[in-house]
């Protein structure tokens, strides 16, 4: 098991810097930076010397590789760079900025698993048809209204007509609480489809059949059945909707007006401020790969038989007959059996 | 009687006076729509206290549907439109869900059809058994896993702690079907429903599964409703015999009687197919083996290792051009990585394997491909290896296809069609059928379909793995027929790969009996079967269900 989990470690440390060096390679093939933009507009009125020595200060006056190699020297040693924009140091900026977006993706997350479950659980097993049928459509409404529109009726409803919750971030915790919301109505979507789908087919199973000719009820079948064998699809589903929760909060924050990962993503890419971006793209995956490594580290205590798997992928040999299942003892068996007589064996 | 006496009665734990289950006049039908298909029509029986009473039939005969029944658990549309079940003489086909689900595994009991997906995957087993007495005892936790581990040693496990802890996935199927029967009798019903409790399970492994039932049912009086398809199953082990056919009665009638004299036609056309019964006088051209002398396939020294483990162990046999040999065994023993080998799917460790003449052991996949035009294989489950969108002519041409040269399909179609239709006829299918579905085919159509697409490259051997075994028993019979006619039409050579002995005695010539990737024996069919060498084929032949079917 924790060979297993160094294994998804060391894959970890190999995403990140994937997605580290294609996000470089595409920024850096954009046309434009922030300080090229400087340069090059006619207001500033800067001499080509004051734009070479520009280029020279950030470093831009290097070829790429070389700029590649210097950046990614800095990142492993702490160091993600400066803005082009404000000077400030990028991982300032970002480290000013996480705690609010991780209060709010957390929560974010927290209200659509409780949305997801619920609509999961209801919508198979509520007595009456109409809001079996209501939740079962639940899914395909919270995916095709975008975000940004949640978050405005939420807006509209909660803060100017019935105002419960402020409007603008006041640093309450009340003000988390609407932007959460949408965040977490937009990620229930996937989530509760995958549940109640995983929680009909899972009630197929014939296993599930035998329970009920033992005389078991729903509650009991789904507690002791049902509940673990479709959650298991649906924690697949969690580490994919970290994705969803990390670019829904640029537009929820904005939609809000929070200080965020969200807004800094927007001015740094308005203005093209690279070592930003790259800051930003760092820090979504890294939040990414964690929730995912935890997602399957947590599938195999689930799923016994990805724990055999992993067992089984062990390079450490085993001998044969360890790893088979061991004979019952009833009627003539291995052990009971005469042994063949050689002469037989060997006819 | 009153129903105060069958309650105390049940509280004593002697059996009340009368049957213990009665079922009148039961009819069941299925919502299909806005119409109701009626399913199960007029049924009634009685089933006293200790007798086992086995419902016969093909699939979609509503045998099943009976026993569901019984346990009040049909499926979301399935609907009870008439009699009722009564249990003790008190009728409970109309009581509401939490009166029926008390009874349920306490009174009346199942075991299931296919224990490899009948537990649960994520939950290990002994929990699982635990349910039951969850469910309708008082115990406590520690008791329960004791009373878990005594049923444990009582369906015959020894390391019972070790088996408590263990999940389905470590258990093989047989061991799994024992679990299943503790959790059934863990509550000491009155009843079992057994719905064809041994299907899937090798053949000692399916009388051990018997026995145990019938152990258990002698030891507590339990009555047995014991669903079969297999006939041999029904008149070894039960007191009476219910012939199901299209959800009607057509017999009912006690064992020894239905055997020796069975009263209804279709009765006597299921007896007479049981493959146990089947001889089949094969007439084989004399001048096929003239031509050429040479067997058609001759292995020496096989071996298949896969990691540590050894699948297939030094065998050595030959199969005479026109004839048919077969490799029996149960599973795991390694006839089917036999049979792979010979289709150059799985290559060989060691040894050498000459198809026809040419060496073919350490080929790999590419230079066997031209032998595939004369070596072809018919696997078990057809239908899986179709592909769902193709229709039956795309299945059954495709072999053609990928022996000619690409693009020159448009210019073949007419005479690709012609060698289809022909090989569709061959396998009694009429050209109505090219441009079927495989999901519109019932399962012996399907397999004449898998057979028709072995023939059309005119193969010169045929590798048949287990080729009737997913079969209705009438439909078996049929397919056994077509493929010894085809044989001796042909001049096939047939290497079968089969758990079933009644059939391997029915249609081989030779045979070889595999356990633990060795051959244990080989000879002529008849030596092999009438006075065999090994005590292991000994043990495999005193296996075989229908002894009672056999000695009519």
């Amino acid at each position: 098991m924790a060979r297993y989990v160094l294994k998804r470690l060391a894959h970890t440390v190999l995403v990140l810097w994937a997605a580290y060096t294609l996000a470089f390679i595409l920024l850096t093939a954009l046309p434009g930076n922030a300080i090229s933009n400087l340069i090059n507009n006619p207001q500033n009125q800067l001499t080509p010397e004051d734009g070479k020595l520009l280029k020279a200060f950030y470093g831009l006056d290097h070829p790429v590789v070389v700029q590649y190699v210097r950046a990614l020297d800095a990142l492993l040693h702490g160091n993600l760079g400066y803005s082009l924009s404000s000077g400030a140091k990028v991982a300032d900026l970002l480290g000013d900025a996480l705690p609010g977006t991780l209060r709010l993706t957390a929560l974010g997350f927290v209200f659509g698993a409780v949305i997801a479950a619920g609509v999961g659980v209801v919508g198979s097993y509520a007595r009456w048809n109409w809001l079996r049928t209501l939740l079962q459509s639940f899914p395909a409404l919270a995916a095709s209204v975008p975000s940004f529109v949640i978050g405005i009726l939420i807006l509209y409803y909660f803060s100017f007509q019935l105002h419960l919750i402020p409007a603008v971030d006041d640093g309450t915790f009340l003000a988390l609480v609407g932007p959460a919301v949408t965040l977490g109505i937009m990620v229930s979507a996937p989530l509760s489809q995958v549940f109640s789908a995983s929680i009909a087919a899972t009630r197929r199973q014939p296993f599930v059949h035998v329970l009920q000719a033992r005389g078991a009820g729903e509650r009991y079948i789904f507690g002791r059945g049902v509940l673990r064998n479709s959650s298991l699809p649906v924690l697949t589903m969690l580490g994919l909707a970290v994705g969803e929760l990390i670019a829904g909060s640029v537009v929820t924050e904005a939609v809000f007006a929070r200080n965020g990962i969200g807004q800094i993503t927007l001015n740094a890419v308005n203005t093209q401020d690279l070592p930003v971006v790259q800051g930003v793209v760092l820090v979504a995956t890294t939040g990414y790969v964690l929730v995912n490594l935890v997602v399957d580290v947590v599938h195999p205590l689930i799923d016994p038989r990805i724990r055999a798997d992993i067992l089984a992928a062990r390079p450490k040999k085993t001998k044969g007959s360890e790893k088979g299942a061991i004979p019952a003892r009833l009627g003539p068996d291995e052990a009971t059996s005469p042994r063949l007589p050689e002469e037989v064996a060997t006819r | 009687m009153s129903g105060d006496v069958a309650q105390r009665a049940a509280r004593d734990g002697t059996p009340p006076p009368g049957p213990v289950l009665a079922v009148e006049d039961l009819s069941v039908g299925y919502q299909l729509g806005h119409s109701t298909k009626t399913v199960v029509r007029n049924i009634s029986f009685e089933l006293e206290p200790g007798q086992v009473l086995a419902l016969v039939g093909e699939s979609g005969s509503g045998k099943s549907t009976i026993g569901h029944a019984i346990l009040g658990l049909l499926p979301a549309n399935g609907r009870l439109l008439g009699g009722s079940v009564r249990y003790q003489g008190r009728t409970i086909s109309d009581l509401p869900g939490g009166q029926l689900r008390e009874l349920r595994g306490r009174a009346i009991s199942l075991i299931p059809q296919d224990p490899t997906v009948s537990l649960d995957p994520v939950r290990r087993v002994g929990p699982q058994v635990e349910d039951v007495l969850r469910l309708h005892t008082g115990l406590d936790g520690e008791a329960r896993r004791r009373r878990v581990h005594e049923l444990f040693a009582l369906v015959g496990f020894d390391d019972v702690e070790r088996r408590y802890r263990q999940f389905p996935h470590e258990l093989s199927g047989g061991m799994r079907q024992r679990v299943l029967i503790a959790a059934a009798v863990a509550a000491e019903p009155d009843v079992i429903v057994a719905d064809e409790p041994t299907s899937g399970l090798d053949a000692t492994v399916q009388a051990q599964v018997l026995d145990l039932i019938d152990d258990l049912r002698r030891r507590g009086g339990t009555s047995v409703v014991l669903i079969t398809h297999d006939l041999g199953v029904a008149a070894d082990r039960s007191d009476l015999v219910g012939v199901v056919r299209d959800g009607r009665l057509a017999e009912l009638a006690p064992t020894g009687v239905f055997v020796q004299n069975p009263r209804d036609e279709y009765s006597r056309h299921l007896l007479d197919n049981v493959p146990s019964r089947l001889s089949f006088t094969r007439d084989r051209g004399s001048g096929t083996a003239s031509e050429d002398p040479g067997p058609a396939v001759e292995v020496r020294h096989l071996s298949k290792h896969y990691g540590g483990h050894t699948a297939v162990d030094d065998i050595s046999f030959t199969v005479a051009r026109g004839q048919t040999f077969s490799i029996v065994g149960e599973s795991g023993s390694g006839k089917s990585t036999t049979a792979r080998i010979l289709t150059g799917l799985t290559r060989a460790t060691a040894g050498r394997v000459s198809l026809l003449g040419t060496e073919v052991g350490t080929l790999d996949t590419k230079a066997f491909r031209p032998l595939r035009r004369d070596v072809q294989i018919v696997f078990q489950n057809p239908y899986a290896s179709f592909d769902p969108r193709f229709d039956v002519l795309s299945v059954v041409e495709e072999p053609l296809r990928s022996f000619q040269p690409a693009g020159s399909a448009r210019r073949r179609r007419q005479e690709n069609r012609d060698r289809v239709v022909a090989a569709l006829e061959a396998a009694s299918l009429p050209a109505s059928f090219l441009h079927r579905h495989p999901r519109e085919l019932s399962g012996g159509q399907r397999q004449r379909v898998a057979i028709a697409r072995a023939l059309v490259l005119e193969p010169k051997v045929v590798v048949l793995d287990e080729p009737i075994s997913a079969l209705d028993v009438s439909v078996q019979a049929q397919i056994l027929e077509l493929l010894v006619r085809l044989q001796s039409e042909l001049g096939l050579t047939y290497v079968l790969i089969s758990h079933d002995l009644a059939v391997v005695r029915a249609i081989s010539d030779r045979v070889a009996v595999m356990r633990r990737g060795g051959i244990v024996e080989q000879g002529e069919t008849a030596q092999v079967f009438e006075s065999p060498a090994s005590p292991y084929t000994a043990q495999l032949l005193g296996a075989i269900a229908g002894r009672r079917l056999a000695i009519r």
